[in-house]
């Protein structure tokens, strides 16, 4: 089985990094493993190709390394001498990748396979970006607090007119304590003292 | 009636026109002195405080950088911040009509600093706008700038992004939206629109009635950066490799002290840092009681700005110290996964600690294929000299940190309210400085309510500052940044000086501050008022014209499609961006020459008329005074 595999341009190489996803929790790299890696292949393959019924047998590793890399193939259900093209192993991989991953609590930078680019995650776009809403609670705090300075501070300025107006009224009262005001006294102005010193400028 | 008992009526009451209304308007003032305190400390203690001087600290050897810094606090920094207190709180005015009391003839000081600090005020504001978007983001998981975005048919990641960074994508890319160059305008980016509105609403919300709003909100905005800075220093302070990054900023590197550069560098930093020249000071002393020590307010400003710089200087640098070790980490690391794939050693058998063995073993089996997999030298020194000064500390550099950070959006959000903090109370200061003046110029009609000019004033500002709304406002901040912000401050300062000292009379500002403080200004303030603080303004202004005019300006650009992307492509400005540029440097202090040559037109013009009108006995009729 394996001679279909050395050196096949149809090989895809895989390469495993256990202890690197999992650190203190990893998982020892056996054969028992390796067979569940192979049940997850034909899983894949028979999910891409409805109907044909892939087995454990017609997936092929070899050049196993201690790093865990190692190569495989994929041979055809119907004929097992005959291999499958590279681009129908890629699709099928690549549509259920998410599940391989699972099958060995790995992601897709520590289950490589060489040569598939891993799908990325769509990003996930809420309806309205977050900064948006954070700008709307700002922005309205500011505006409540604008609105309600200017208001206080025009009521405050009528409430300083009103006073001014009654004070003004008390002003005009002050010069008339006997019921007289100051004009009415008679009498003469006196011009020495007024400051209408106007034409010496000298 | 002399002069002293003149200037000292006119400042005590604001009775500018004697057939005017019969009120006295109080002029406003502090509610205590630590509110007014705090406020200068504010304007002084700014955005350069955290990412100029830590900064400058580094490049400059370190410890030895302090020295230069201390003599020019010293003989410099400090001579010219108790003498603008001095002054505002004698005349009680702001900058235009202080400077007018003192004499007509140097109006124009107060002209410039109104202009300067109505421009800086403009691009100050936009990094605040900038600061703002980098704080709305940072309430995601994970953080926007930590991953790149995927392309569009998700087999991998834009480009842009993958060539560089995810942070410097997000700051180029994502915020500003940059055009290749500045001739290349592009489009009003609405988000920074918005942003842009929100920080002008804020500095009008905490500037609408004046000091009674700046005195509250002072309380926050100049204390709380203190709180975040002690908790990003206890942070910083546990984190790996910070230990690395203090002992990078404080070596002393004593070989720099001979290079003039620095010492150039200190004076201007000390000058800017403090604020100096924007009339703000000036304002804000003026609403005090006339009878404070100003000595002793002098000195607590200038020597809390300076502990302020050094104090943020340690968690900066403890962080950055956090990151180069992250960056080396990395680089080492992708060595060993190469190593490891290439010659299928166990996962995990290669560990930082004995990548050396590993490597030299390798070398001497397999020099061949160790060579052919093009290793990447990882040195900690080429990760700790990648600082950076400005918004790039600010934008790409530390929000690289903070990601690596557990709790990432706590330390985000920290740390952009504290920049806004300290951006907001130097706002403060800017625009006392453009609003004092002209409602003591009354320039404002009686019945336009101070509020809706304050909010007039923070219109007219947006509209303008608009222009760096634009995919280039970015290369247009740079320019104003370098040429408002720096030039025509020394040249105002200078002339600052000379007025005082010499025109105004330095026995009669010596008796002044006696009768404000109680005591005479001793030798040192003499000395430095006289000589040396006007002698080292002019040297600094000399070697800044000198070090600035000999190279052709060049900027740098950030173009995807340049050859050598992600380094900055370095283009000279276009000759219509150099005239810009010169007449931003020019036209704040044109005014200076231009106020003193009308005064002195006026004043020619009197003497003509006086000569013709012999006749002692000559009335002189106005039809003001029948």
């Amino acid at each position: 089985m394996s001679r279909l595999c050395v050196g096949s341009s149809h090989a895809y190489k895989v390469r495993i990094s256990i202890k690197t996803a999992l650190g203190n929790q990893a998982y020892v790299w056996n054969d028992n493993e390796m067979y569940l890696f192979r049940a997850a292949m034909a899983f894949a393959l028979r999910s891409y190709h409805n109907g044909q019924e892939f087995n454990v047998s017609n997936i092929m590793v070899c050049n196993e390394t201690p790093r865990v890399s190692f190569w495989f193939v994929v041979s055809s259900p119907e004929n097992s001498s005959v291999l499958l093209k590279k681009g129908d192993v890629e699709n099928a991989i690549r549509k259920s990748r998410n599940r391989i991953n699972g099958a060995f609590l790995l992601t897709d930078q520590t289950l490589e396979f060489i040569d598939i680019p891993p799908t990325l995650a769509a990003p996930v776009m809420p309806v309205t970006p977050p900064w948006l809403i954070v700008f709307g609670v700002v922005m309205g705090a500011v505006g409540a607090g604008i609105i309600f300075l200017l208001v206080s501070s025009l009521v405050q300025s009528k409430r300083k007119k009103n006073k001014k107006t009654l004070d003004e009224d008390r002003e005009d009262m002050r010069g008339i304590e006997n019921g007289l005001g100051c004009d009415n006294l008679g009498g003469v102005y006196n011009t020495t003292f007024s400051d209408g010193d106007k034409f010496t400028p000298m | 009636m002399s002069k002293d008992e003149q200037t000292m009526k006119a400042g005590n009451t604001e009775q500018m026109e004697a057939n005017g209304p019969k009120e006295i308007i109080e002029r406003p003032k502090w509610d205590n002195k630590v509110q007014y305190l705090l406020t200068c400390i504010g304007f002084a203690v700014g955005l350069g405080n955290v990412w100029r001087f830590p900064y400058l600290c580094q490049t400059y050897g370190g410890g030895a950088f302090l020295i230069p810094y201390c003599i020019a606090l010293v003989l410099e920094g400090l001579p010219l911040l108790h003498m603008e207190l001095a002054i505002g709180q004698r005349l009680r005015m702001g900058s235009v009509g202080v400077w007018n009391s003192i004499t007509p003839y140097m109006g124009g000081l107060g002209v410039a600093s109104l202009l300067v600090s109505f421009l800086v005020g403009l691009f100050y504001n936009m990094i605040l706008a900038w600061i703002l978007w980098y704080f709305f983001h940072s309430f995601q998981n994970p953080l926007p700038w930590r991953d790149c975005p995927v392309n569009a048919n998700l087999t991998g990641y834009v480009t842009e992004c993958e060539e560089s960074s995810p942070v410097n994508y997000f700051w180029y890319r994502t915020t500003l939206n940059i055009s290749p160059n500045i001739e290349t305008s592009g489009s009003i980016e609405w988000w920074l629109v918005l942003c842009l509105a929100t920080a002008w609403c804020l500095v009008y919300i905490c500037f609408i009635r004046g000091i009674e709003t700046i005195g509250k909100a002072i309380y926050v905005t100049a204390t709380f950066p203190y709180l975040v800075l002690t908790i990003f220093l206890i942070r910083a302070l546990t984190l790996s490799g910070a230990a690395d990054g203090l002992v990078y900023l404080f070596t002393p590197n004593w070989e720099t002290l001979k290079n003039p550069k620095v010492w150039l560098d200190a004076a201007t930093q000390i000058f800017f840092s403090l604020s100096l020249a924007f009339g703000g000071l000036i304002a804000f002393s003026s609403y005090n009681p006339q009878k404070n020590n100003c000595e002793r307010d002098a000195l607590i400003v200038g020597c809390v700005n300076s502990l302020t710089s050094l104090y943020a200087s340690i968690p900066i640098f403890a962080i950055l110290g956090f990151k180069a070790n992250e960056n080396y980490n990395t680089c080492r690391n992708i060595n060993i996964l190469k190593l490891t794939n290439a010659f299928n050693i166990g996962d995990e058998n290669i560990t930082l600690e004995n990548y050396d063995e590993w490597l030299n073993h390798l070398n001497a089996t397999n020099p061949m294929e160790v060579e052919s997999l093009n290793l990447k030298t990882c040195d900690l020194q080429t990760f700790l000299d990648q600082s950076a000064s400005g918004t790039g500390l600010a934008f790409i550099v530390f929000t690289e940190a903070v990601i690596k950070m557990p709790g990432s959006q706590v330390w985000s959000v920290l740390f952009f309210v504290m920049l806004f903090s300290l951006g907001l109370s130097s706002m403060f200061g800017n625009l006392e400085g453009v609003l004092t003046p002209l409602l003591d110029l009354h320039m404002v009609p009686p019945w336009l309510p101070k509020e809706i000019f304050t909010g007039l004033i923070c219109l007219t500002s947006f509209t303008v500052a608009l222009i760096f709304t634009l995919s280039s406002g970015n290369y247009w901040l740079e320019i104003f940044n370098s040429n408002v912000g720096s030039m025509p401050l020394l040249i105002i300062a200078f002339f600052e000086i000379i007025s005082v000292v010499y025109i105004y009379g330095i026995n009669r500002f010596n008796d002044d501050i006696e009768w404000m403080s109680g005591h005479r200004p001793n030798i040192y303030w003499q000395a430095t008022w006289r000589f040396i603080s006007p002698f080292m303004l002019f040297a600094v202004f000399v070697a800044y014209v000198v070090v600035e005019a000999e190279k052709r300006p060049t900027y740098n650009t950030w173009n995807p499609n340049y050859v050598h992307f992600p380094l900055a492509d370095v283009l000279y400005y276009p000759e219509w961006v150099y005239v810009i540029c010169v007449l931003l440097s020019v036209i704040p202090v044109v005014s200076i020459p231009l106020v003193a040559f009308y005064h002195f037109g006026r004043f020619l013009k009197k003497t003509i008329m006086n000569r013709h009108n012999q006749n002692p006995y000559a009335v002189e009729i106005s039809f003001g005074d029948l």
